[in-house]
């Protein structure tokens, strides 16, 4: 769905953002030009209604008191009969005083080029709303303005497309000039047009311009995924090309990267470990099925069959010890067991550990020595004993003939220290980093021992880490071996 | 037929042998890689049974060892299953590959014609006018009637028969019938082809006076 497209989001939020720009800045251009070109009309008609006011007032003598009606029809100016120019003297009512005959100087008549429909024009009403004055080319049905104070405060007013401006004198007579803005309304719309379509190009060209950018900075990003597919496909060996380790998504590379190197590198441990566990069970399968086949072939005697089955038992009693450290192992790579934990004495559990494998100790005529000082640590006992007492097994295997092993206990800056020494071959250098590795063995020259899965100490090491704790060998060929594990201290809570 | 079995787990390494001798075979066991080559280059086994994972040398090594020497049919055993290994070991140059766990049956057939192959035999019966040997179920019919033979004067027949047309030495004889733990006399050899030539006629066996047997066709 291409609405969940990171590009599309991008193009959308950014068609959004010019839209809301442009439209912003046209609007404001667009209000700021209307507004001047208003205020330029205003005031040309203000300096007319002003000019017109000026000549009403002075064009009544002092004292004058307004006549009767004598007439009606076109006043035409004394000055220039033929001029258009004319004054209005309508039929009063009975009780008003008439419309006065009133002559507009010619400086102001100038002001109007009465001759252009759609220049200046003027209405000059009597108070009782004649029309006493008015140019030619004024509209023919201009309304009277409703009355408002009398004053100098000049009020305005669009009547369609024309923009007319007027004030009350003193005798209530309305002074109004006006002007067709139909042309400026025309440009104005020419300018909106103008705008829009500027506004387009410009909003067509960011998002050109966005589709182009989203398109570099994503690049990198389809190639990640591309990469980051075929990983996920099965190629783990796959690496994204990463050109320019600086940038956010150069980072983000390395990142993914060093991730999939990890994944890869626990895949393979995973994939070996697999491999290692299903060879390690297939060969005592094989011993069954090949015993049993190879009895079952004739008639045996009862001693045979007995012996076929003591193999087929054994070996079975072998798997069984297998699966067992199988699991112990899985349940430690999958964590998060809820074990008891508690503060015990290190001394005490390696005591208990070290009873339990005297018997065996004494078979192989080893000489175990404690040197057991008290190490609190915040374990779980069972486990640590588990720990130990793998140490122990393996020194005891490991060992020459009446040789010695040394465990020792004790406590170090917060931790609980173990150590498990023995007087066997020892393990060569090279072996030495590999000895915590699930199914290794140090020791090839020795045929495969069914005692021994190999797992021991990769299960004492999962443990001892699960914990928090440590656990390391060093080893001197002929000599001797010694394992070093350190607890977590006592709990201070 | 003699057999070398190469296996590090004891119990596997008894239990074939076990088998491989109940079917006639002769066979020496090795339970390590160097053991096994020294063995392997020593004498002319029928066939090598080879584990892959093994003490000192491993089946690789002694396979690739053993290939700068000698011809001898290699079955490769091993618990590694992935088609790359099975690559691996036939190009290393193995002549068959069989995974644990097997079927014991199996392992056997594939044997026989392993054995078969090396001898340039196609088929499991081998005819020789009268006489026709079937080697997958061990009878041996003379004009139709099955023969009752000994397990000792089958494994003489069948090698002879495998190799007729050449002499075979008594030496040669002893090398491939008798393993390490029998302790033959070298008459009883002539015992028991005294008894074939009864058995199947006379005219089968041919001597050759101080070179040994020969089944002439």
């Amino acid at each position: 769905m291409f609405t969940h497209s990171i590009r599309w989001r991008f193009q959308f939020w950014l068609a959004f953002l010019l839209l809301c720009i442009l439209s912003g800045f046209g609007f404001t251009a667009y209000q700021l030009h209307r507004t001047n070109q208003l205020r330029q009309t205003d005031q040309e008609l203000e300096r007319r209604v002003a000019a017109i006011g000026r000549a009403l007032r002075e064009s009544r003598p002092f004292g004058q008191r307004p006549r009767r009606p004598s007439f009606e029809g076109e006043f035409v100016s004394p000055w220039d009969p033929g001029r258009p120019n004319s004054l209005t003297l309508s039929n009063a009512p009975e009780v008003r005083p008439p419309p006065r005959s009133v002559v507009l100087p010619q400086q102001i008549l100038n002001l109007f080029d009465e001759s252009d429909p759609n220049g200046f024009y003027f209405l000059v009403w009597s108070p009782s709303h004649e029309r006493i004055l008015q140019s030619t080319n004024a509209p023919a049905n201009v309304p009277i303005p409703a009355f408002q104070d009398i004053g100098t405060q000049i009020s305005t007013r669009m009547r369609g497309a024309f923009r007319e401006r007027f004030y009350f004198n003193t005798p209530k007579e309305c002074i109004l000039v006006g002007q067709s803005i139909r042309a400026d309304l025309a440009g104005l719309r020419r300018f909106a047009l103008w705008l829009a379509i500027a506004g387009a190009a410009v909003l067509a060209l960011g998002l050109g311009g966005g589709w182009w950018l989203t398109s570099r900075a994503l690049q990198p990003v389809d190639e990640i995924s591309v990469a980051a597919a075929r990983i996920s496909g099965g190629n783990l060996s796959e690496r994204i090309n990463v050109a320019d380790t600086d940038s956010e998504l150069g980072r983000l590379a390395v990142v993914l990267n060093s991730t999939f190197s990890r994944l890869e590198a626990s895949f393979a441990r995973q994939k070996q470990f697999t491999a290692d566990a299903s060879h390690e069970l297939r060969t005592p399968l094989a011993v069954i099925i090949s015993e049993a086949q190879t009895t079952l072939a004739r008639q045996r005697e009862p001693a045979e069959y007995r012996e076929s089955f003591e193999a087929c038992l054994n070996t079975a009693q072998q798997m069984r010890r297998l699966t067992e450290s199988l699991l112990e192992l899985a349940r430690s790579d999958a964590g998060a067991e809820r074990l008891e934990y508690q503060n015990v004495d290190l001394a005490d559990l390696a005591r208990e550990s070290v009873e339990g494998i005297r018997r065996l100790a004494a078979e192989h005529q080893l000489a175990v020595h404690c040197q057991l000082d008290p190490a609190p640590v915040y374990a779980n006992a069972d486990r640590v004993i588990q720990v130990i007492t793998n140490l122990l097994t393996n020194a005891i295997h490991y060992n020459k003939t009446h040789g010695e092993i040394k465990i020792a206990t004790r406590a170090e800056n917060g931790h609980a220290i173990l150590t498990v020494q023995d007087t066997g071959q020892g393990i060569a250098p090279e072996d030495l980093p590999h000895v915590f590795e699930r199914f290794y063995r140090a020791d090839k020259s020795r045929a495969r021992s069914s005692e021994r899965s190999g797992l021991g100490l990769a299960i004492s090491k999962a443990i001892v880490e699960a914990d928090g704790g440590a656990i390391e060998v060093s080893s001197h060929v002929g000599v001797g071996t010694q394992f070093t594990v350190r607890f977590k201290g006592k709990e201070s809570r | 037929m003699r057999i070398l079995v190469v296996e590090d787990e004891a119990r596997l390494l008894r239990n074939l042998a076990k088998a491989l001798r109940e079917e006639g075979y002769a066979v020496d066991t090795a339970e390590a890689g160097d053991d096994g080559l020294y063995k392997a280059e020593s004498y002319d086994y029928d066939a090598i049974v080879l584990d892959v994972m093994l003490p000192g040398l491993d089946g690789w090594q002694v396979l690739d060892k053993l290939r700068k020497r000698k011809r001898t049919p290699v079955l490769m055993l091993t618990a590694r299953d992935t088609p790359r290994d099975r690559v691996r070991g036939l190009d290393t140059g193995a002549d068959d590959y069989l995974i644990k766990p097997f079927d014991l049956s199996e392992l056997l057939a594939r044997l026989r014609a392993l054995i078969r192959r090396s001898a340039g035999e196609a088929r499991s019966q081998i005819e020789l006018n009268d006489v026709v040997i079937d080697t997958r179920t061990r009878l041996v019919t003379l004009r139709g009637e099955s023969v009752t033979l000994t397990a000792r004067e089958y494994a003489i027949l069948e090698y002879l028969a495998v190799h007729r047309g050449e002499v075979v030495t008594r030496t040669a004889l002893y090398e491939h019938l008798f393993d390490e733990t029998d302790d033959s006399l070298s008459n009883l050899l002539d015992v028991h082809v005294f008894s074939i030539r009864k058995k199947l006629g006379a005219e089968l066996i041919a001597t050759r006076r101080g070179h040994g047997y020969c089944i002439e066709f």
